[in-house]
């Protein structure tokens, strides 16, 4: 569904981000991308819903390949993805539901099913009771947990996550950890970016791990490899 | 479309101040212009008044007989360049002489003032060259004595019309530049105070053309408000002239509706670049 194959990507100013990448995320599955700040992971994932271009290399998409696929043609794909930030990225002067309708909206959803399915979506994150707060009337775990419904509204095969709970403490980390575990128990696969080593510690799911633009360690590949991580004290 | 209408009015709500500052910026620029398209106006009516005075007149011989003039007055009106064409007896001439130059009346004599014909040309035919090749052909009539047309006269009209119409040209464009420029820094200012939505809306789907419709629909408005409101201001403007300063003609209707409407096609311009702009930044 995802596929690196020998990914370089290079900007002009800064250099060179990713060096020689090549993995592959199948259906269903959930995968933590780790490493350091400015390892590459957030390059990684913009290449996955195409807001950048390999410099050399293939990365292929949901049958999309980044190569051949035309401007016109990157919505439909991010139609087939659900993304969610740290930052949330909702509209401070609209609603959750209007935040969660608007991404309806914008793909040219049927109007009279749109509220049915905000309120679906608001239940299935927890937030029945919100849709009419606006985000400033959120606290942050809530703000995010809106941020994934808008994710979820286009019933999307990937949910690309960049470090989704970097500004959450332990308790609404906790929650949206458990949500994005409940998607994909639902058969969406996610790609988790985090530096929360605690968070990847706690579960089994498979670990990518990003340095100096090079993959460093796949636990999918590396099954007798030795403990990856480095100890925490987070 | 509904929701395309529904974001340019959360648009203009969310941020009134900068809407109200993008339509006023657009009705001063439309006005400075406006402005000048009124003096370009009325400088070309005042023109084209006294270009309405270029006329050609032939002096007949003493003795010619009427059925002579009236043949060459029939052949000459027939002339493609004449609009009209005016046979003048002496005792007209007289009349005429007396009343433009009444310090003059005891000189004047119907005797001394020969027949002539008076020849008016069509607009578009009153530059230099045509008038002397059609006051040349009139000087073959075997009964004309002379043909006078001040050529002095009519060169330099010429020219003073064509600087008007070259420096109108000219200071035109760049009003029309600096009213596109200015007006497309205020949409500027307008689509990056919505960058975050704009980004939104990318992220979870938006085709281009969606994002663009509500910034261009947004950009005709404020234009067309802006137009009405220069034009308002150009009309304030004329008024306050015609009372005070000098008579001054205003736009007629078209001219009216036409600015109006090009006030809308600029501030779709200034948006659809701006935003085509951002898009592709992003």
């Amino acid at each position: 569904m995802i596929r690196f194959t020998h990914v370089t990507k290079e900007y002009p100013r800064t250099g060179i981000a990713l060096n020689d990448v090549s993995f592959r995320i199948g259906k269903g599955e959930f995968a933590f991308l780790t490493g350091p700040s400015g390892a590459g992971k957030s390059t990684i994932l913009k290449l996955v819903f195409m807001e950048e271009k390999p410099t050399s290399g293939d990365v292929r998409v949901s049958g999309m390949h980044a190569s051949e696929i035309k401007r016109h043609e990157i919505p439909l794909l991010r139609r087939r993805l659900g993304i969610v930030f740290q930052d949330f990225r909702l509209l401070e002067d609209r609603t959750a539901a209007e935040n969660v309708a608007f991404a309806l909206e914008v793909t040219g959803a049927p109007r009279d099913t749109i509220p049915s399915r905000v309120s679906r979506l608001l239940t299935q994150v927890g937030l029945a009771s919100k849709g009419t707060s606006y985000p400033r009337e959120l606290s942050g775990g809530e703000q995010q947990r809106v941020a994934i419904a808008r994710a979820l509204v286009n019933d999307p095969m990937v949910l690309i996550a960049d470090e989704p709970t970097g500004n959450l403490d332990d308790r609404a980390t906790r929650g949206i950890f458990q949500l994005l575990r409940d998607i994909n128990a639902a058969g969406t696969a996610v790609l988790m970016a985090t530096h929360n080593l605690d968070l990847v510690r706690r579960s089994d799911y498979r670990v990518i791990e990003v340095n100096r633009g090079q993959i460093v360690f796949d636990s999918a590949d590396s099954a007798d490899a030795a403990e990856p991580l480095p100890p925490t004290s987070a | 479309m509904r929701l395309t209408v529904r974001e340019v009015i959360l648009g203009l709500r969310r941020a009134p101040l900068l809407s109200a500052l993008s339509i006023l910026t657009i009705a001063f620029s439309l006005f400075a212009f406006g402005l000048f398209g009124l003096v370009a106006l009325n400088v070309s009516r005042t023109l084209r008044t006294i270009e309405e005075r270029v006329e050609i007149r032939a002096f007949i011989a003493d003795g010619t007989p009427v059925e002579a003039v009236s043949a060459a007055v029939g052949d000459i009106a027939a002339f493609p360049e004449v609009a009209r064409v005016d046979m003048i007896s002496p005792e007209q001439a007289l009349a005429r002489a007396r009343k433009e130059l009444a310090e003059f009346n005891d000189v004047f004599d119907a005797d001394v003032l020969p027949a002539s014909l008076e020849i008016r040309l069509k607009p578009g035919y009153r530059d230099p060259k045509t008038v002397q090749a059609v006051a040349a052909r009139i000087r073959t009539y075997t009964f004309v004595d002379d043909v006078r047309y001040g050529e002095d006269w009519v060169r330099k009209l010429y020219n003073i019309r064509n600087v008007a119409g070259a420096t109108g040209l000219v200071l035109g464009i760049a009003f029309a530049a600096v009213a596109v420029i200015i007006i497309g820094s205020t949409i500027r200012m307008t689509v990056l105070a919505r960058a975050k939505e704009i980004s939104i809306m990318r992220l979870v789907g938006a085709t281009d053309g969606f994002v663009r419709r509500p910034f261009l629909i947004d950009g005709f408005v404020k234009g067309v408000v802006g137009g009405v409101l220069a034009l308002l201001l150009a009309w304030l403007a004329h008024s306050l002239m015609d009372r005070y300063l000098i008579q001054t003609t205003f736009f007629d209707r078209s001219m009216a509706i036409v600015g109006v409407v090009s006030g809308g096609f600029i501030g779709l311009l200034g948006s659809a670049v701006s935003v085509g702009r951002h898009l592709h930044e992003v």
